[in-house]
């Protein structure tokens, strides 16, 4: 049947190629879920739990999307991506989104013809050495050995790093984060650098984590976001606006405890704008007016998803920093609704 | 004694003496160990190095595997039953994580309450293979191997049970087709047995089959394959590969033995390229480039696209080993055949196949299973399987930090599959063994 589907397909592919370009919204409501691109593993972000359901700081904005166009939070189907796969298979419409912690570039941006959609978490490249090595800043690694994951942007920052600062390293090129722990954990290697969530989550499952230390120096940027295909700006406006919806949430201090309360109404109009019961927000983006309300109660507000999944109550104990509200000194900032 | 000894020989013993003990150095294991392992200095140094090589493996392992935890819900939790029962240094494998994922690691995502369809599937796929494997079963049972894909098809992915039907009843058309045809002419039968079925493929069976559905909906919950993972995955693609390639690769190896040009040219081009280019070329080809080639919005199985990709690329190694057996026997074999007025189907079929297929056992067997642990390398195009689940585990808060003990459960799920392959191409060969050597 799968074959008598596919050559049927192939048969009239070309009288729908054009329209299937656009329209992605009537695509997914069409087809009641949401096809997410995901990482194939990565703690805190993305990973199936012992039910196999997912779960994780870029799977809750997946989540989120599917709760505000379709109603239901669990009508997504996660496909799980790898670095190699994660832009072919948005480019060729296998997924309606991507929310597999990448950065934000310009050549993904324009290149690759992506539109990333906003900043879910805002890292950086790290170290982590051990607290042995006497080192207290990236400044003193000269001649270390450094484990690196190979094919990605951490290599090039790193080169570019040592060669600003007059310095020699010795690259163990290492395939995934586990095989990293190993290494680092056998001695193979004296530093670890990876993005800076990366070396949180990896210093918290050592045995005794206080014997290491990630050094307080970041040496590059790294917006991590969802992103859609160019040329449905209206699909991306959705999973923009979702996303600013959660951010605002929290801004506004609108949480899934208190969100059914606020929602009959309150005496601040921009709450009231964002949940519906004031303006046709929802209306202009192609939504009913609820669709914000669905969107925070999926899993709550920016903190609460940051508090459950990354957070300092969580092993992996990510600190706010960068990515507090601009009005708690972090960068997160979404634009008003209005 | 007889008397007539009595008188010529002065003494005769009467009875056996009762046998003794050999030297304590010439008898057992003493003897064995002194012959073999501490014969001459240079085999003392070496026994002597090997064993100080086995303990320092074993006092490594054996406390590692001997303290292992077998229930915890988390690699911290591990590591808390570890210090209270064995000491905080001791060291300990944390088996916890497969108790508690090892469903993952088996079945993927497939929804637990299903898990009884693979189940039924697998002993669905021996049963298949029981009558292919041992020539005691009766030949009636091989009709069953015939419908076997169909049926496991049905019972994994689940759905209707008349699209399986409606494909199968294709190959049916293909047969009546064949025999309607070959009265008037055997290459417009061949060719009909080859359109007619494609064109009913293309045109009535999906029809067909929703009409059935629709008049008779039996079936069961459909199951996508994204659900599909862990060893369920890898089992299912080495499977179908190897039992869609083994054909394949022999009408290849006939191909490139072949007088007709063309067929002669294609096949070879064909075992050539594939073989030519990795097999992580052909996995990304599949997952990658074909999405290009597709129209978008086609949402082309990508664990079909994987089957077909890892058949082509094991039937191209199947036709060399096939080739090998070919080249092997004699020409008087291939001259007593057409000297007994066969045709090239019925000399193949009867005289020339059978005889190379046994050479090449050894070379099929290498090749499948190969094949079968080259599943895993699905895992760099984003299907879950064990070693993709692994990873996925590891990215779990809970289980983040473990590393060998994944390895050694996938390790033994893959040995026992190849182990038992490898036994049954002996079995195989000792049994069609007719050379008196």
């Amino acid at each position: 049947m799968k074959k008598t589907a596919f050559l049927g397909a192939l048969t009239v592919s070309g009288l729908v190629a054009g329209a299937a370009a656009a329209a992605t919204l009537e695509d997914v409501q069409e087809r009641g879920n949401l096809n997410c691109g995901v990482s194939t593993g990565l703690p805190g972000f993305s990973a199936p739990n012992s039910a196999g359901e997912w779960e994780g700081f870029d799977v809750a904005v997946c989540r989120a999307v599917a709760a505000a166009v379709l109603g239901d939070p669990t009508a997504v189907e996660f496909v799980p991506t790898t670095g190699q796969t994660r832009f072919t298979a948005l480019a060729s419409g296998e997924i309606d989104m991507l929310s597999r912690n990448t950065t934000w570039t310009f050549s993904r941006d324009n290149d690759l013809k992506f539109e990333f959609v906003g900043v879910n978490y805002y890292d950086g490249q790290g170290f982590l050495v051990p607290k042995a090595l006497g080192v207290t800043s990236a400044k003193d690694l000269d001649g270390a050995t450094v484990c690196i994951q190979t094919g990605t942007t951490t290599e090039l920052n790193l080169a570019d790093f040592f060669r600003t600062n007059n310095m020699d390293y010795e690259p163990v090129p290492i395939e995934t984060n586990a095989e990293a722990q190993q290494q680092y954990l056998a001695g193979a290697c004296d530093v670890y650098t990876t993005d800076a969530s990366g070396l949180a989550a990896t210093r918290a499952t050592f045995e005794t984590p206080s014997d290491h230390v990630i050094l307080p120096e970041i040496i590059s940027k790294e917006p991590l976001g969802p992103l859609v295909r160019h040329g449905d700006n209206e699909w991306g406006d959705i999973a923009r606006w979702t996303l600013n919806a959660l951010i605002a949430a929290e801004e506004y201090g609108i949480t899934s405890a208190n969100i059914d309360e606020l929602a009959e109404g309150t005496n601040n109009p921009e709450i009231n704008r964002i949940l519906g019961t004031e303006g046709n927000l929802g209306e202009m983006i192609g939504l009913d007016s609820d669709w914000a309300v669905r969107a925070i109660k999926a899993g709550g507000n920016y903190g609460e998803l940051f508090e459950r999944h990354i957070g300092e109550s969580t092993p992996i104990g990510l600190a706010r920093g960068l990515n507090a509200q601009w009005t708690e000194g972090g960068l997160l900032y979404s634009p008003p609704f209005r | 004694m007889s008397d007539t000894h009595a008188q010529t020989v002065r003494f005769v013993r009467e009875s056996m003496l009762p046998e003794q003990e050999p030297p304590l150095a010439e008898s057992g294991v003493l003897k064995w160990v002194r012959e073999n392992l501490f014969s001459g200095w240079l085999n003392i140094l070496l026994t002597v190095l090997s064993l100080a090589f086995i303990w320092f493996v074993l006092s490594h392992l054996l406390p590692w595997f001997l303290n292992s935890v077998w229930s915890a819900g988390s690699l911290s939790e591990c590591r808390e039953i570890r210090d209270e029962v064995f000491g905080p240094d001791a060291s300990s494998a944390c088996f916890a994580v497969i108790t508690d994922r090892w469903h993952q690691l088996v079945f993927g995502f497939y929804p637990p309450e299903f898990y009884w369809r693979p189940i039924v599937a697998l002993l669905l796929f021996l049963a298949a293979m029981a009558p292919v494997l041992f020539a005691g079963i009766p030949r009636k049972a091989l009709w069953f191997s015939a419908a076997a894909p169909f049926l496991i098809y049905f019972v994994l992915w689940g759905g209707t049970i008349w699209g399986p039907l409606a494909v199968a009843l294709g190959f049916v058309v293909g047969y009546a087709t064949f025999v309607g045809l070959s009265r008037f002419n055997a290459l417009l039968a061949t060719l009909g047995a080859i359109v007619v079925p494609i064109l009913y493929w293309l045109f009535v069976a999906g029809p067909l089959a929703g009409a059935l559905a629709s008049v008779l909906p039996i079936g069961l919950t459909f199951v996508p394959s994204d659900d599909f993972g862990g060893f369920q995955l890898s089992f299912i693609i080495g499977m179908a590969g190897i039992l869609l390639s083994l054909p394949l690769g022999i009408l290849l190896a006939l191909g490139r033995q072949s007088n007709l040009f063309i067929i002669n040219k294609t096949s070879v081009a064909f075992i050539e390229i594939i073989r030519g280019v990795p097999l992580i070329v052909w996995l990304f080809t599949a997952s990658l480039l074909l999405n290009y080639f597709l129209p978008p919005g086609t949402n082309f199985d990508l664990m079909l696209r994987v089957i077909i990709m890892v058949t082509l690329f094991a039937s191209a190694y199947i036709a060399e080993v096939v080739r090998g057996g070919l080249a092997a026997l004699p020409k008087g074999q291939y001259e007593a055949a057409d000297a007994l007025g066969l045709d090239y189907w019925r000399s193949m079929r009867l005289i020339i196949l059978p005889q190379a297929l046994k050479i090449s056992i050894p070379g099929i067997v290498n090749t499948f299973i190969g094949l079968f642990k080259d599943t895993t390398l699905v895992v760099f195009i984003g299907l879950l399987d064990p070693i993709g689940l692994s990873n996925a585990i590891r990215a779990s808060t809970e289980w983040n930090g473990i590393y060998w003990e994944l390895f050694v459960f996938i390790g033994l799920m893959f040995f026992i599959c190849c182990f038992s392959m490898s036994r049954y191409s002996i079995y195989l060969e000792n049994k069609l063994q007719r050379e008196h050597r």
